[in-house]
C-alpha cells in the first residue's frame, strides 16, 4: 500500500463539480430555499448572560398583526434529565433542551427565549419585542478560573464535578476532570537538566463561517416533518431533533443544502428546532435565520483556556518529562473539547513520562462547540512555545530539537494509542528543505517562528451508491455535506477504481432517507470515510460488472480482469470491453448496475503539520505583520492537491486571525461588546501574504489510497509559531492569546 | 427594521421643509452606510429617511486652485479619490476616504454623512479639521456656516438645529509648500474603526527646511474629533526636528482623554496619540518635500 | 407598516418592477422578492462583502442600500455575468484555480472583483488584496483567490 502508485485521476486538479453552481449564484445555501406559503421566524434572546426567568408573558406579541405564532420553553416536550445519543457521544437531554430554548435561567446574553412567527421578519423581530420577560439577574461568570473559587456564582445548582471516577457533593462548575499518564513524571523531571513551566491563556473564538444559521421546517398533517437546513450533517440534525423534540426518526426528513462554512460550528442545532416548533404550531412552512449578532452570541464559539505547560529536557536536548493541566470553558452546560485537547497537547513528541490533567468548566459563555482540531490549538500554543524556548535556552535549533523527539511509528502516545506509520518527521524534513527557512531573518524588529501541531482525524460511518449510467459516467450518491470541495474528493477516488475521468462522476448529496447513515463531514473525515465508502462502492461496480461481462463472454467470472478502464478476460478466450461499452449493454445483461459500500473505517491516521513564519513587530503600536508564511502537512495522499492547499491555507489563516486578534470581549455584565464582524477581526486579504502549503505525503495505512483528513490540522500550529516569531523578533514571550497590539505594548512595557 | 416611511426630495428647501417639519424622527439618507445600519439595529429610532442624493447641491465637486474645493454632503468617497487635482490638493482627506470601510463602502460613504454621524473615531473629520473646512448648512432661514471644529458636540451628536442639514463642506485652496496626511490605527489593515486617528497639515518655507504652520487633530480619543491647538502652535515658525515634532507630539496626549473599549484601551490609545501625531506631522512634511 | 414603494429598475439588463416596503434593503429585495438570491447575507451591516452588487457602475454592498433607493437605477448582480453557453472569465478563474471552498462568499467576490477589473485591468497583487478587503472569506485563507483574480486579469 505504501509503495508509490501511479494514477490517473488522483492527484490532478480537475475542475469541481459544483463548482459552475457556485460562481454563478445558483447554488441554493439554506437561506436561499423557498416554499409556498412561507413564515419567518425570529428569535428573543436573553440580554442577561445570568439570570433566571420569573415569567414570560407573550400576549402582546400574539395580538400584533402578522404573528402566527410563538413557542417558548413550554413547547419543547418535557425534558427528563436522562443522556441523549447523539452517535458521537451522549450528552443530557436536558442541557440539550435548555439550549434550545431556556426553561428556567438564562446562562449567556444570547441564550433563546422564545421564537414567533409572523407573514415577515420584520414583523417577527417587531414581534419579539413585544414579548415581555421578567428576569432575576445574577452575577455572571465568565472566567474559568474564577468559576472554580469556591464561592463563584453556580450556573447549574444540580451540577457535581465527576473526578478521576469520583462525583462531588457540592454544587460546582466544575464538570468533570481527568487524567492521562505514561511513565513516571517525577522520574522524568529528574533525569531533566532543564525545567521550562508556563501559564498561557487564550480566548474564546468563533468559527467565523460566514453563513448564518439558517432551517425551514414543514410539519405535514400526517405527521412528517421535513427540514431545509445547511449542516455538516444532515444525520446528526435528525438524531438531535428526535431527541429534542421527542419525535420518531423515521418522520423526520433533513435535506441538506450548501452550507456555507462550519469549521465544527454547524453540526450542534440552534435554529432547526425552533423551526420545527413553529412549523408544528403554525401548520406551515417557517425559515428561521440567524443574522451576524445571533451567530456570535446564541452559537457554539469554541473556549477560551487556561493552560500550564512544564517539560524538561537534557542538555543533549532530550525531552524526558511533560506535564500539563488543561482548563477549558465549556460555556453553558458542560462539554468542551478539553479531553480532544488532552490527545493533542504533547502529541507530536515521544516523551517517555507525562501527565495530563483536563478539567471542564461551566461559564455564562454560550454552550461551546467544536472548532476546527478542537482543543488542539489551545494546547499546542502552550507546547510548542514551551519546546521553543528549550531550544532556545539549550541552544538548538527548534526544527532539530523537534526531530530530535518526533514521535514516529510505534510510539505510544500518553492517551493510549500506539502511531501507526506517521509523517510528522517528514514535515520537520519539508520545512528544514523549504528555502525559506535558509532564507536570511536579521532585520531589526523581524523574527522567524516555527510550531507544529497534531490532530487524530477520525473515521465513523459512510454509505455511498453508485449507479452505472449506459454511457459509462457514473451517479454517486452521498450523505456528506460538501463545506469545501469533498463532492471532487470522493468522485475522484471512485473514477480511479472504475478507470474513468473524475467528469464522469456525478457526485450529489442527498438527504436522509435517500442514503445510509452518514456522520457528519467533520473530524477530517470526509476525504478519508466516505471518500473510502467511494472507493468499496466503486470496486461493487467493478466486481458486478465482471459478472456482466463473464456472462457476455460466457465465462466463469474469476476469469475477468479489470485495469485501466478495460474488462478482459483470461485463460483462453480473447475477449476485451471497456466499462463504457459495458455500461450500455447492462440491461440486456440482468438489469442495472448500483455499486454500494457503508463504512466505518477505524485507520484514519494522524495529521502532522509544521509551520514557519516571518513576522514583522511594529514596536511603537504593538501590531504584528505576517511577512511570509509556510505550512507543510502530511496529506497521506492528496486526493485533489489544490483543495489540499485551500484546506492548508484556509487553516493557517484562521490560526493567524485567532493568534492576532480574535476573541470575544465582555463587559463585567458578561455581556460580548463585538458581536459584529466589524469589531470580531477575522484577517482579510489584505492582512496576509500569500501562504505557502507543503504537501508531504506518507501514505496512511488505513486508508487504500493512503488518504488521511487534512482539513483541521492546520490550524494548530500558528498561534504557537507567530509567538516563537514575535520573541524573535523583540525577544518577548507571549503567553495570551490574541497577541494583539494593546498586549504586546504592554507587554514591551511601552504602556 | 424599524419601519419607516422613504422621502426622494428633489431640493434642498424641500429636504429642510420636511426635516423641521418631522423634526427628530426624520434623518437625512445620503451613503446609508452607517445610518441603516443603526436603524436596522436599532440603534437611532425615526419615522423618516429623507434622501437627498436627487438634489444637485449636494453632489457638488468643484476644485479650483484660488477658490479651493466644494465638496457636496453626498458625494461618495470615491468621487474623491478619483479625482487628482484633489488628490493633489487635499491628500490628507484623500487619506481617510481611502480607509473607510471597503471599496463597497466607498462607492456610496461620503464625507459628508462621516461628518453628520458625528462618530468620535469618524476617519474624515481630523482631516477637515486641519484643512480648515467650513460647514455650509441649509435651514429654515436659509444658508449659515460654521468651522467644522463645532460641527460635533458629542458622539452621534451635531450642531445642526432642528430643521438644518449640511448641504456642503467649503476647504481653502492649499498654500504654497503646504500638505496633509491622516492615518489611523487599526488592529487590521482595513476595514475596521479606528483606535486612534490623527491628521496634520503642514505649511513649510521656501526651503522646505522650516514649519511656517501646522495643525493637528485627533480622533477617537474624546466625545468628538478634537483640534489639538497647543500642540498645533508648537511648531509655528519651527524649524523641522524630531524634538518640535516629539514636542507636539507630547502636546497631542496631554489633550487626549480616551476611554477603554472593545476597541482599544485607554493607555493604549493615549500612546498611540503620540506614536500617530508624529507619523502623522511627518507624512505631511515628507509630502511637500516630495512635491517639485 | 409604512406603504410601499414601486420602483422600476434595470436589472442585469432587463427592466424590472417591484414592490417594497422602505425599509426593505436591496438585498432583501433581490432574494425575497425578485428571488436572485446570488447575493447572500453574511453579516447585514457592510462588513462582509458577500452581497456585493454593482450599482450604476460601482462596487455596493446590497444590505445597505434601500430598494426604494434604486428606482431608476441600473443594477448588476452575479446572476448577470455568465453569457447563455459561457462563464465570465473570473468565474473560469475562481474554478481553475480552486478559489472557493463553501462558495458563500463567491458570488461577492466575483463582483467586487469584476468592479475592479473593470476599473483597473492589471492589477498589482497589492491593489487586488487592497480592493478586495471588504469581502471575508473564512475557507481559503485569500490565496487562491487572490490567484484567480490576477489571472483573469492576465486573461482578459
Amino acid at each position: 500500500m505504501s509503495e508509490k502508485k501511479e494514477y490517473k485521476v488522483i492527484g490532478t486538479r480537475p475542475i469541481r463539480h459544483d463548482g459552475v453552481d457556485k460562481v454563478t449564484g445558483r447554488a441554493i445555501y439554506g437561506a436561499d430555499f423557498q416554499i409556498t406559503g412561507l413564515l419567518h421566524g425570529r428569535v428573543l434572546r436573553s440580554p442577561h448572560a445570568h439570570a433566571r426567568i420569573v415569567s414570560i408573558d407573550t400576549s402582546r406579541a400574539e395580538a400584533h398583526p402578522g404573528v402566527k405564532g410563538i413557542v417558548t420553553a413550554e413547547d419543547l416536550p418535557a425534558a427528563e434529565d436522562k443522556m441523549a445519543d447523539l452517535g458521537e457521544g451522549a450528552v443530557s437531554l436536558k442541557y440539550l433542551c435548555d439550549n434550545i430554548l431556556a426553561s428556567d435561567k438564562a446562562l449567556y446574553k444570547g441564550h433563546a427565549i422564545a421564537a414567533v412567527a409572523a407573514t415577515s421578519p420584520h414583523i417577527a423581530e417587531e414581534a419579539c419585542e413585544l414579548i415581555d420577560v421578567e428576569y432575576e439577574v445574577l452575577p455572571p461568570v465568565l472566567e474559568v478560573r474564577q468559576a472554580m473559587e469556591p464561592d463563584a456564582p453556580i450556573l447549574h445548582e444540580n451540577l457535581r464535578t465527576s473526578s478521576l471516577g469520583e462525583t462531588g457533593d457540592k454544587p460546582s462548575n466544575v464538570a468533570s476532570h481527568f487524567q492521562h499518564k505514561k511513565g513516571d513524571i517525577d522520574k522524568g523531571f529528574d533525569e531533566a537538566d532543564i525545567i521550562i513551566d508556563r501559564e498561557f491563556v487564550t480566548g474564546t473564538v468563533h468559527q467565523g463561517y460566514i453563513e448564518p444559521h439558517n432551517a425551514t421546517a414543514l410539519y405535514n398533517p400526517d405527521g412528517q416533518l421535513t427540514v431545509w437546513c445547511s449542516t455538516q450533517g444532515a444525520f446528526t440534525v435528525r438524531e438531535q431533533l428526535a431527541e429534542i423534540l421527542q419525535y420518531p426518526i423515521s418522520k423526520i426528513k433533513v435535506v441538506p443544502l450548501e452550507i456555507g462554512g462550519g469549521f465544527g460550528g454547524k453540526i450542534n442545532v440552534y435554529v432547526k428546532p425552533l423551526a420545527a416548533l413553529l412549523a408544528k404550531k403554525t401548520g406551515k412552512p417557517v425559515k428561521v435565520l440567524m443574522n451576524r449578532a445571533d451567530v456570535f452570541e446564541g452559537t457554539g464559539p469554541t473556549p477560551a483556556s487556561f493552560i500550564t505547560i512544564k517539560m524538561g529536557a537534557t542538555n543533549d536536548g532530550k525531552i524526558t518529562a511533560a506535564q500539563t493541566s488543561l482548563v477549558f470553558e465549556a460555556g453553558a452546560y458542560p462539554g468542551s473539547p478539553v479531553g480532544a485537547g488532552a490527545m493533542c497537547v504533547f502529541a507530536p513528541y515521544n516523551i517517555e513520562n507525562v501527565v495530563i490533567d483536563g478539567y471542564d468548566v461551566v461559564v455564562n459563555k454560550p454552550k461551546t462547540a467544536p472548532y476546527r482540531a478542537p482543543g488542539a490549538t489551545n494546547a499546542a500554543f502552550g507546547t510548542e512555545t514551551v519546546v521553543d524556548e528549550l531550544a532556545e535556552k539549550l541552544n538548538i535549533d527548534p526544527l532539530e530539537i523537534r526531530l530530535m523527539n518526533g514521535a514516529k511509528e510505534g510510539d505510544r502516545r500518553a492517551d493510549g494509542p500506539v502511531y501507526p506509520r506517521i509523517g510528522f518527521i517528514e514535515t520537520l524534513e519539508a520545512a528544514k528543505e523549504h528555502p525559506h527557512y535558509a532564507s536570511p531573518n536579521g532585520k531589526k524588529y523581524h523574527g522567524r517562528g516555527i510550531a507544529s501541531g497534531f490532530w487524530f482525524n477520525i473515521g465513523l460511518e459512510s454509505s455511498v451508491t453508485i449507479n452505472v449510467n449506459p454511457d459509462g459516467t457514473v451517479n454517486l450518491v452521498e450523505g456528506s455535506t460538501d463545506i469545501g470541495g469533498t463532492r471532487a474528493s470522493i468522485a475522484m477516488q471512485a473514477a480511479e477504481v472504475l478507470g474513468i475521468p473524475a467528469e464522469s462522476v456525478n457526485p450529489t448529496v442527498v438527504d436522509t432517507n435517500s442514503i445510509g447513515y452518514t456522520a457528519v463531514t467533520g473530524g477530517s473525515r470526509t476525504t478519508y470515510a466516505t471518500g473510502y465508502a467511494a472507493y468499496e462502492a466503486a470496486q461493487d461496480v467493478v466486481q458486478q460488472m465482471k459478472a456482466r461481462a463473464a456472462k457476455l463472454w460466457d465465462v466463469e467470472e474469476d476469469n475477468v480482469q479489470f485495469a485501466d478502464g478495460e474488462f478482459s478476460s483470461i485463460n483462453g478466450k480473447e475477449e476485451q470491453i471497456s466499462f463504457r461499452d459495458l455500461s450500455a449493454r447492462l440491461g440486456e445483461t440482468g438489469g442495472p448496475v448500483i455499486g454500494r459500500a457503508t463504512m466505518n473505517p477505524a485507520g484514519a491516521g494522524g495529521a502532522f503539520a509544521t509551520h514557519v513564519v516571518d513576522v514583522e513587530v511594529d514596536v511603537d503600536t504593538g501590531k504584528v505583520e505576517i511577512l511570509r508564511y509556510t505550512a507543510t502537512q502530511d496529506a497521506g495522499k492528496a486526493i485533489h492537491p489544490s483543495y489540499v492547499e485551500g484546506q492548508i491555507q484556509g487553516g493557517v489563516v484562521q490560526g493567524i486571525g485567532w493568534a492576532l486578534n480574535e476573541e470575544y470581549i465582555y463587559n463585567d455584565e458578561g455581556e460580548m461588546t463585538n458581536a459584529s464582524f466589524l469589531d470580531y477581526r477575522m484577517p482579510t486579504c489584505l492582512d496576509l501574504p500569500m501562504i505557502d502549503a507543503i504537501i508531504v505525503e506518507v501514505p496512511n495505512p488505513g486508508h487504500p489510497y493512503g488518504v488521511r483528513g487534512v482539513g483541521e490540522v492546520p490550524i494548530v500550529p500558528p498561534p504557537a509559531a507567530i509567538a516563537n516569531a514575535i520573541y524573535d523578533a523583540v525577544g518577548i514571550r507571549m503567553t495570551e492569546l490574541p497577541m494583539s497590539p494593546d498586549r504586546l505594548l504592554k507587554a514591551m512595557g511601552k504602556i | 427594521m424599524q419601519a419607516f416611511e422613504y422621502i426622494d426630495a428633489k431640493t434642498v428647501s424641500e429636504a429642510v421643509a420636511l426635516l423641521d417639519d418631522k423634526g427628530e424622527k426624520a434623518r437625512i439618507l445620503a451613503g446609508g452606510t452607517d445610518l441603516i445600519v443603526q436603524a436596522r439595529e436599532g440603534r437611532r429610532t425615526l419615522d423618516w429617511m429623507i434622501d437627498i442624493k436627487s438634489i444637485p447641491e449636494v453632489n457638488a465637486l468643484d476644485y479650483d486652485s484660488e477658490t479651493g474645493l466644494t465638496l457636496g454632503a453626498a458625494v461618495p468617497c470615491y468621487r474623491i479619490y478619483d479625482d487628482d487635482a484633489i488628490c493633489n490638493a487635499y491628500p490628507g482627506l484623500v487619506d481617510a476616504t481611502k480607509i473607510i470601510g471597503g471599496t463597497a463602502i466607498q462607492g456610496r460613504a461620503g464625507v459628508g454623512g462621516n461628518l453628520c454621524n458625528a462618530s468620535p473615531a469618524a476617519d474624515c473629520i481630523p482631516p477637515l479639521i486641519v484643512l480648515n473646512a467650513i460647514c455650509v448648512i441649509a435651514g429654515p432661514n436659509g444658508l449659515s456656516e460654521i468651522s467644522v471644529e463645532e460641527f460635533c458636540t458629542g458622539p452621534g451628536q451635531t450642531a445642526l438645529a432642528k430643521g438644518e442639514m449640511l448641504v456642503s463642506l467649503k476647504l481653502p485652496a492649499p498654500q504654497q509648500n503646504s500638505s496633509s496626511y491622516y492615518l489611523r490605527f487599526i488592529p487590521r489593515n482595513e476595514m475596521d474603526i479606528a483606535v486612534v486617528g490623527a491628521g496634520a497639515s503642514v505649511t513649510l518655507d521656501e526651503a522646505k527646511e522650516r514649519i511656517v504652520s501646522a495643525r493637528i487633530a485627533l480622533g477617537a480619543v474624546a466625545p468628538t474629533p478634537l483640534f489639538a491647538e497647543e500642540a498645533s502652535a508648537l511648531l509655528s515658525d519651527r524649524e523641522i526636528s524630531d524634538d518640535a515634532i516629539d514636542e507636539a507630539a507630547q502636546a497631542a496626549q496631554a489633550i487626549a482623554r480616551p476611554i477603554s473599549d472593545m476597541r482599544g484601551t485607554s493607555e493604549q490609545r493615549t500612546h498611540l496619540v503620540g506614536v500617530l501625531t508624529r507619523r502623522a506631522l511627518n507624512g505631511a512634511i515628507q509630502r511637500v518635500k516630495d512635491t517639485a | 407598516m409604512a406603504r410601499k414603494s414601486h420602483v422600476q429598475t434595470t436589472i442585469n439588463g432587463e427592466t424590472v418592477e417591484f414592490l417594497c416596503e422602505p425599509r426593505q434593503s436591496l438585498l432583501e429585495v433581490l432574494r425575497d422578492e425578485l428571488h436572485l438570491t446570488g447575493a447572500k447575507e453574511g453579516c447585514n451591516n457592510g462588513n462582509c462583502g458577500a452581497c456585493s452588487v454593482i450599482l450604476d457602475g460601482r462596487l455596493v454592498n446590497s444590505c445597505l442600500v434601500l430598494g426604494a433607493e434604486i428606482d431608476g437605477k441600473s443594477v448588476e448582480t452575479i446572476e448577470g455575468l455568465a453569457e447563455p453557453d459561457k462563464l465570465h472569465p473570473i468565474q473560469d478563474a475562481f474554478l481553475e484555480n480552486a478559489a472557493l471552498q463553501c462558495g458563500i462568499c463567491t458570488p461577492g467576490f466575483i463582483m467586487s472583483a469584476k468592479a475592479l477589473l473593470d476599473k483597473n485591468p492589471n492589477p498589482t497583487e497589492h491593489e487586488v488584496r487592497y480592493w478586495l478587503a471588504g469581502n471575508l472569506c473564512r475557507c481559503t485563507g485569500y490565496d487562491k483567490i487572490v490567484r484567480a483574480v490576477l489571472d483573469a486579469a492576465a486573461a482578459t
